[in-house]
């Protein structure tokens, strides 16, 4: 059930544009159903994951690298899951009013699914290396939405900045989960939560740790990270109440708490996860108060709830953690309903100036009350969620006695009190400033209330906000106790969740923010004055140097791009062989070259062979300016070839050599009738040299290779070859065998690889019309008679001889020296005679068919054959063979190899047959003879 | 043995090498050829030297050559074939289009 859950959202993804042909309630309500199932199938799993079970969904992936595709759901999990599925539908609901007809409504829902999958997947894995794909998949999806109105810069700059960030922190959790792995020698959860004793005690440890928090601190924009947040607000408002308060920025959260058993309980654990959340909480909060944007101030805000959290995770304590996860599912309410009436109120007054919207309470008094419990929730005023988790976390904060005796224990909880005053001061500003303090001023609109409907999302989460503020044994309790216990995965301490635990410290601290907060806002105007001096003074920003860092990168990219590409395709080459020579080398620099393998003896044969090959080789090079017998002299080399296939026991080969060589030569000289006839000398003398001394460099690391690879004996893996190829395969020709059976996929693969190069060949020459020379290079005009008679006769009666041969080539292929590669290239030599004697036009008429219907017939039927296979049961390409007896011919094999063997023909004989009929109906002057 | 089958790969791949580097299109060709070659030749050697003998097996196995290289190089003889006549017709395009068969477009070096 939990693939599919996971699947839901990516599926949606897809049907919201199909189901958006009009405008309307369409892709909105898909959308909104899309969440809702995956809801509906996560309900039957939840009630034994309150009982405290974890449920794991394995199924194998490629075990060789240690990936499976594991899901888990656990309570921490499922909360995760529950805010993700809950508040995107009521996110969904939102947009549908918030964005005008005209901004794409269908793209945004897609995103928005894509998002919520990428999410439901990386919290619901159980296998690392897959929710670190999940993982990616977030920052990739923010991308898109941050960057949503992508014809403003603002959009694309914050969407830029915050892949920039998110995406470098995902390299280095990446590097950390590697790691954790090759600790714990798995990559599953279950077995890394057990191993977390062995990890922390490694002396990798810290670096461990440090890699993973950077991976943490990005994602949930913790100090000094968290510049990219603000930035992020040009994303449309249901963005920024889905993923910038609830769900994305908790997934840097989810994972401390994913990994605390693994990870936490140190004191390097303690500094750095607690001092990252204490310097973020209370710079988040200072600088909250601040901002003049409703959403940045939300922005700040949540920084600093996040610093919060991870401050709560940092402690180490049990109780601790427990108020962490309770101040997750708290933050997630209060804060997206803020976002959403943050969006209300810029949707109906066209501006998000706190300097210009004041006083909206008698224009949309229904929307004001909503928004100002939510944010008394995030102040932390009593009877509301947020003031619970607040004051447990300023209970923690009292209790550090298992520090031991540090003098300093007393800043904890006067840096919390501190950051609470913040607090209420801007939850404060929010109330005050928006919806007193005077009238709007210098707005273009009258406010007024909202669409009906685009209130209920925000309702429901204010709702929630008072219920678990009034009464949360009752109704957050089983989710609390389900998360926090599997963060712990040990049994939870007891711990109190009454609204009133009499007049103790921890109240005291709340009672002290609130009328602080309240003082602060009172004299906010000269701390206003205060704050800009300070600015001034600290021009710093860590935009600028995430931007100034990006536009390095570019800068060095481009001087590189200018250093190597001059557009010269010959110093590319020269590039790349420089390249490869030195990488060659330096892999067995210092190795001895001969090995102690068993030698053949030279022969006087092989030796004259050898030495005209050698010749060949050299002349092609120095005579490469006089084409004509450059070709002459690469055939000669192709011949030698051919028979040293011969002479070291592979007819096959020698076979295949010898017909592709003719076809080689027939192409290049049809090419040539084209080209130029010499190649004009347009290097230096220096140049000329200095790629001489590249060739023999290159040249003797390769005989050196080469000699390397010869005289040490290595054991091969042919011998099951040779075993099976008669009882497995039907055949004594093994080469044929393993072509046609034993890895008769990579010969799939190669037709289709032949086919493709026919395709483009065609794509090339079609439309491409040549003029050949008039007369030849010496001056005098091409014989009259363009299809002798002599040769036009002769042929003829080659051709049926010809096709015979080829028949037999391929019949006793399995057996014998041959088979379908053969058997295409006598074909095609064949038919090109046809063609080079007669003309295309009277070949055409003869040779019914198209080449390119051969081509596809061939590998049409190669891969029925392997479909075959799997209408009894077998592996694709599985073959079979059986004897058959037939009256004179007597008893003969019948391999269903053979008819893979003949898609091999066609495919090959129909490339074959139209690349060298294409060349040669190039010139007008062929068409018309 | 070994050692020449060596060196020829070797003057095969150096001659190769310098006629990779010319400025027009049709040494390329000749080039890419000859390189072809010689990886053949060092693919099929990887299965060791067995002088006048046959994959069949007809007559027992003992003393046969590898025939795993023998079957891997004929797919890459025939493919070699492909590569060359793409190349060859991208070469005549590139004259229609370009005016030339200098590598670097035109007739220019």
């Amino acid at each position: 059930m939990l693939p599919l859950i996971v699947c839901v959202p990516f599926i949606g993804a897809v049907l919201v544009p199909l189901a958006a042909s009009r405008a309307g309630l369409r892709p909105a309500l898909t959308a909104g159903l899309t969440a809702a199932l995956a809801l509906a199938l996560l309900i039957p799993e939840m009630p034994a994951v309150y009982e405290g079970a974890a449920l794991i969904d394995r199924h194998e992936w490629i075990p060789a690298i240690g990936l499976t595709v594991a899901f888990r759901l656990d309570g921490l999990s499922l909360l995760f899951a529950q805010l993700i599925l809950g508040i995107g539908m009521l996110v969904v609901l939102y947009a549908h009013y918030y964005l005008s007809a005209t901004e794409g409504g269908p793209r945004f829902y897609s995103y928005l699914l894509l998002f919520m999958g990428a999410m439901l997947g990386l919290v619901l894995s159980e296998n690392l290396l897959q929710m670190l794909l999940f993982w990616e998949l977030t920052s990739l999806s923010s991308f898109l939405l941050i960057g949503f109105r992508r014809r403003e810069a603002e959009a694309r700059q914050g969407a830029r900045l915050a892949l920039f960030v998110t995406g470098g922190g995902g390299l280095a959790l990446l590097a950390a989960v590697l790691l954790i792995g090759g600790l714990a020698g798995s990559y599953e959860l279950t077995d890394v939560l057990a191993a977390g004793e062995t990890i922390k005690q490694d002396g990798l440890y810290p670096l461990i740790l440090t890699l993973f928090l950077l991976g943490a601190a990005t994602k949930s924009a913790q100090f000094p990270f968290h510049f990219w947040l603000p930035h992020a607000m040009a994303a449309p408002t249901p963005v920024s109440a889905y993923l910038h308060s609830a769900t994305m920025v908790k997934a840097g959260i989810f994972l401390l708490g994913r990994f605390f058993p693994v990870l936490a309980g140190t004191d390097l654990w303690f500094y750095l996860v607690g001092g990252m959340g204490l310097t973020t909480l209370l710079l988040g909060a200072y600088l909250a108060l601040f901002q003049n944007d409703l959403k940045g101030l939300l922005a700040y805000s949540t920084i600093s709830h996040l610093g919060l959290i991870t401050l709560l995770f940092g402690l180490g304590t049990p109780l601790g953690e427990i108020a962490a996860v309770f101040h997750i599912i708290n933050h997630a309410v209060f804060k997206a309903s803020l976002f959403m009436a943050a969006g209300i109120i810029d949707h109906e007054c066209g501006s998000r100036d706190m300097r210009k919207i004041n006083g909206l309470f008698k224009y949309m008094p229904y929307t004001a009350v909503l928004a100002m419990v939510a944010a008394g929730a995030m102040a932390g005023v009593p009877l509301l969620n947020g003031f619970l988790s607040k004051e447990m976390f300023f209970g923690e904060t009292l209790h550090l006695q298992w520090l031991g005796d540090a003098s300093w224990h007393w800043v904890l909880p006067w840096a919390a009190t501190l950051a609470g005053v913040f607090a209420v001061a801007y939850s404060l500003r929010f109330i005050h400033d928006v919806f007193f303090n005077g009238e709007p001023k210098g707005l273009t609109r009258t406010p007024h209330e909202p669409p009906r409907w685009m209130k209920v999302p925000v309702e429901i989460l204010v709702v929630l906000c008072v219920a678990v503020g009034t009464f949360p044994g009752f109704t957050v309790r089983p989710v609390l106790e389900a998360a926090a216990g599997a963060v712990l995965q040990r049994p939870l301490p007891e711990f109190s969740l009454a609204v009133w635990h009499g007049f103790n410290l921890p109240f005291a601290m709340s009672l002290v923010a609130l009328s602080g907060g309240v003082a602060v806002y009172t004299v906010r105007r000269r701390l206003f004055a205060a704050h800009e001096r300070l600015r001034h003074r600290l021009r710093f920003s860590g935009k600028d140097v995430a931007e100034g860092l990006l536009a390095l990168v570019f800068e060095l990219g481009r001087r590189l791009d200018r250093l190597l590409d001059n557009r010269s395709l010959v110093r590319y080459t020269f590039a790349l062989l420089v390249s490869a020579l030195a990488i060659g080398a330096a892999g067995y620099w210092g190795e001895p070259i001969g090995g102690s393998g068993p030698r053949e003896s030279l022969d006087l044969g092989v030796l004259l062979g050898g030495l005209l090959l050698g010749a060949g080789a050299v002349a092609t090079a120095i005579k490469h300016r006089n084409r004509f017998v450059a070709v002459l002299m690469l055939g000669l080399v192709g011949l030698m070839t051919s028979l040293f296939f011969a002479r070291f026991s592979a007819p096959d080969l020698a076979l295949t050599q010898l017909l592709v060589e003719i076809v080689t030569v027939i192409l290049v000289l049809l090419a040539m009738y084209f080209l130029p006839e010499a190649t004009p000398a347009v290097f230096s003398a220096t140049r000329r040299a200095r790629d001489t001394l590249l060739a023999l460099l290159t040249g003797t690391g390769v005989a050196a290779l080469t000699y390397a690879m010869l005289t040490r004996s290595a054991d091969s893996i042919s011998a099951f070859h040779l075993a099976e190829s008669k009882p497995g395969g039907g055949g004594t020709n093994v080469v044929n065998v393993i072509l046609v059976d034993f890895r008769s996929f990579d010969t799939l693969g190669e037709i289709t690889v032949l086919g493709i190069a026919a395709v483009g060949i065609l794509a090339m020459l079609t439309g491409l019309v040549l003029h050949g020379p008039r007369m030849d290079w010496l001056g005098r005009p091409w014989a009259p008679d363009r299809h002798p008679m002599v040769l036009a006769v002769v042929s003829k009666p080659l051709l049926p001889i010809a096709l015979l041969v080829s028949a037999f080539l391929f019949l006793r292929g399995h057996n014998e020296p041959g088979g379908g590669f053969i058997a295409a290239l006598v074909t095609g030599v064949a038919l090109i005679l046809q063609y080079i004697a007669q003309g295309s036009n009277t070949a055409q008429a003869r040779f019914h068919g198209d080449a390119l219907t051969l081509i596809g017939a061939g590998i049409l039927l190669a891969v029925l054959t392997g479909l075959g296979s799997w209408l009894f049961g077998y592996p694709f390409l599985t073959t079979t063979f059986t004897y058959a007896t037939l009256p004179v011919v007597g008893k003969f094999e019948l391999a269903s190899a053979m008819l893979f063997d003949l898609g091999v023909y066609l495919g090959v004989a129909g490339t074959v047959l139209l690349i060298l009929a294409g060349l040669g109906d190039l010139s007008p002057r062929n068409r018309t003879a | 043995m070994e050692a020449l089958v060596s060196i020829l790969v070797g003057v095969m791949t150096a001659s190769a090498v310098y006629l990779l580097l010319r400025s027009h299109t049709f040494p390329i060709v000749l080039g890419l050829s000859l390189l072809g070659y010689a990886v053949n030749v060092f693919l099929f050697a990887s299965g060791g030297l067995t002088p006048d003998n046959a994959p069949l097996v007809e007559h027992g196995i003992a003393r046969l050559p590898d025939p795993l290289p023998q079957a891997l190089v004929l797919t890459a003889i025939v493919i070699g074939f492909g590569m060359i006549a793409f190349l060859i017709v991208l070469a005549l395009r590139a004259l229609r289009d370009l005016g030339g068969d200098g590598v670097d477009g035109g007739d220019a070096p």
